[in-house]
């Protein structure tokens, strides 16, 4: 049964001058406790996809549906986690994880205590009371998942959450949201460039095909895989082979840019 | 033995600053010293008329003359309160303006020429009106200290709201934040550095606002004394003013300089 759907969903931006079709007729859904990836070229109006099922801009036209009810804000169903971390510099660690209780006036201290116990969880203990200015990019990530997961979102929302880190931290990281997602039975939207990181984590696979945004191919991931954790899916005989269909999928709609 | 020579490379370090801060300070108070005793000699000597630029000499009698019978601390204390509330109000007020701007994007377009208008003109211009409609007094002199100030900060501050990165409003967003929480959360804390950088300015602002508010009319304060001195020819009382004003703006800045400090240290 679909958890999340997105419905003929189509989107323009508008200028003064111009106007373009960001999105024609997406259409997807998914499962409770799924993870699906978008990936496709800049532009192809990915991150467009989760602003629209976060609610921060609305559609022109279709519908979000969440257990076949149109989603509203205000049911704080869904976390966003952005390409940097966007911790507030003015608040300690233990203050921007409990940023979202906050809007909702919900500061008991059982929320304190989830804060704590989540922070143990992604190996951030002893943090608490720093300010982010303190803290590696990777630490900081993980502050930012914590407090995306806070607020027990039903459905986490990951752009680009990997791309500004190291590899060595980005395939850690991997592995760590992964595991969490796993663990709370979430279910989860990936926009990222990396095909790699999209095999590893993901369910399926959404390729994308730019002006304007619509889904040019899916791609499930097989079984094998899905069960690994991202790491050791790298290393899978079948993560090739997929990788490999990805890639040609992406070059065969990315005529614009011969290198 | 390593560890010694690092300690010392340090100490030499340390004496080094030291030195040079020295060095800094023997030159700020030589000049300091060689322009006044240059103008007691010049004067003294008759190479400039006395009766215009005094000198220090003169202004210092002066000063400690006045100092002893009371009379200055009156002046002062005036031009001093004046100053200071017209900068809290100008401030306050130009920071309320911005963030009326901000709650409303149309509201702000409809206001955009009158801002500019207003920002283009020479404030002091208006103080004959001021004067005329709010009466003579201490009022319309905190007034002219005041709008001097007012419209700068409003276009200052409005600026620095509308640059905060919107990421951090995408991140409140997905919360559900009303546009109440996006300001206090994120748009306001994240302006305090431009807020606080405009109390500098506003400092110099408002000396100049009250000064000129006293020129055009008052019985007190350091601007009425230059006014009187300069209509009685008592250029020695001119003179005097005119350091009050240099040390007490000096003062203020320094105070200013300090919460600012504060400020930065206890936000973030």
């Amino acid at each position: 049964m679909s958890f999340l759907s997105l419905e003929n969903i189509s989107h323009y931006y508008f200028s003064k001058k111009d106007f373009t079709k960001a999105l024609d007729n997406i259409s997807f859904s998914i499962k409770e406790g799924e993870f699906v990836s978008l990936v496709g070229p800049s532009g192809c109006g990915k991150s467009t996809i989760l602003s629209i099922v976060a609610g921060i801009i609305q559609q022109t036209s279709g519908n979000v549906l969440l257990n076949k009810k149109p989603l509203k804000r205000s049911e704080l169903a869904i976390g966003y986690m952005l390409q940097q971390d966007y911790l507030f510099p003015w608040k300690t660690i233990l203050d921007n994880v409990l940023l979202g209780p906050k809007i909702h006036n919900n500061k008991s201290e059982e929320v304190k205590n989830k804060a704590t116990e989540l922070l143990y969880e992604v190996g951030l203990a002893n943090v608490a009371d720093a300010y982010p200015n303190a803290l590696s990019g990777g630490m900081r990530q993980r502050v930012a998942l914590v407090r995306t997961l806070i607020t027990d979102p039903k459905v986490l929302l990951l752009d680009e959450p990997f791309s500004a880190l190291d590899y060595q931290t980005k395939l850690k990281l991997e592995d760590l949201v992964y595991q969490i997602l796993k663990t709370y039975h979430k279910s989860a939207i990936l926009v990222t460039h990396d095909i790699g990181e999209a095999i590893a984590m993901s369910d399926r696979i959404y390729v994308m095909d730019a002006n304007p945004g619509t889904i040019a191919k899916t791609f499930e991931v097989p079984i094998e895989i899905r069960n690994e954790m991202p790491f050791t899916s790298r290393r899978h005989p079948k993560y090739q082979n997929l990788f490999d269909k990805v890639w040609e999928e992406l070059n065969q709609n990315d005529t614009a840019t011969p290198i | 033995m390593d560890k010694k020579t690092d300690q010392q490379l340090f100490e030499q370090y340390k004496q080094k600053l030291k030195r040079e801060r020295k060095i800094v300070f023997t030159w700020q108070f030589m000049i300091l010293i060689v322009f006044f005793a240059t103008w007691e000699l010049c004067s003294r000597l008759r190479w400039i008329d006395p009766l215009i630029f005094s000198s220090p000499s003169r202004i210092f009698v002066h000063l400690k003359n006045k100092i002893v019978d009371g009379s200055l601390m009156i002046h002062t204390q005036v031009t001093l309160f004046e100053t200071v509330l017209g900068f809290i109000i100008g401030t306050l007020l130009g920071i309320i303006i911005a963030v009326t701007l901000w709650s409303s994007t149309r509201f702000a377009k409809i206001m955009d020429p009158y801002l500019v208008i207003l920002n283009a003109m020479p404030k002091v211009a208006l103080g004959p009106i001021i004067i005329v409609a709010i009466g003579p007094g201490y009022l319309s002199i905190i007034t002219m200290g005041a709008i001097i100030s007012i419209i700068i900060t409003t276009l200052v501050v409005y600026s620095a709201f509308r640059e905060v990165d919107p990421n951090y409003i995408k991140v409140l967003q997905s919360f559900g934040a009303s546009r109440w929480q996006l300001f206090k959360e994120a748009i306001f804390p994240a302006s305090l550095p431009a807020m606080i950088s405009t109390l500098k300015v506003n400092v110099g602002l408002s000396w100049v606002g009250v000064i000129v508010g006293e020129f055009l009319v008052s019985k007190e304060g350091l601007g009425y004394l230059i006014v009187y001195g300069f209509q009685v020819f008592d250029f020695t009382l001119v003179m005097s003013s005119l350091i009050l004003i240099a040390i007490f703006a000096a003062i203020m800045y320094k105070v200013v300089e300090k919460v600012e400090g504060w400020l930065i240290k206890h936000t973030g």
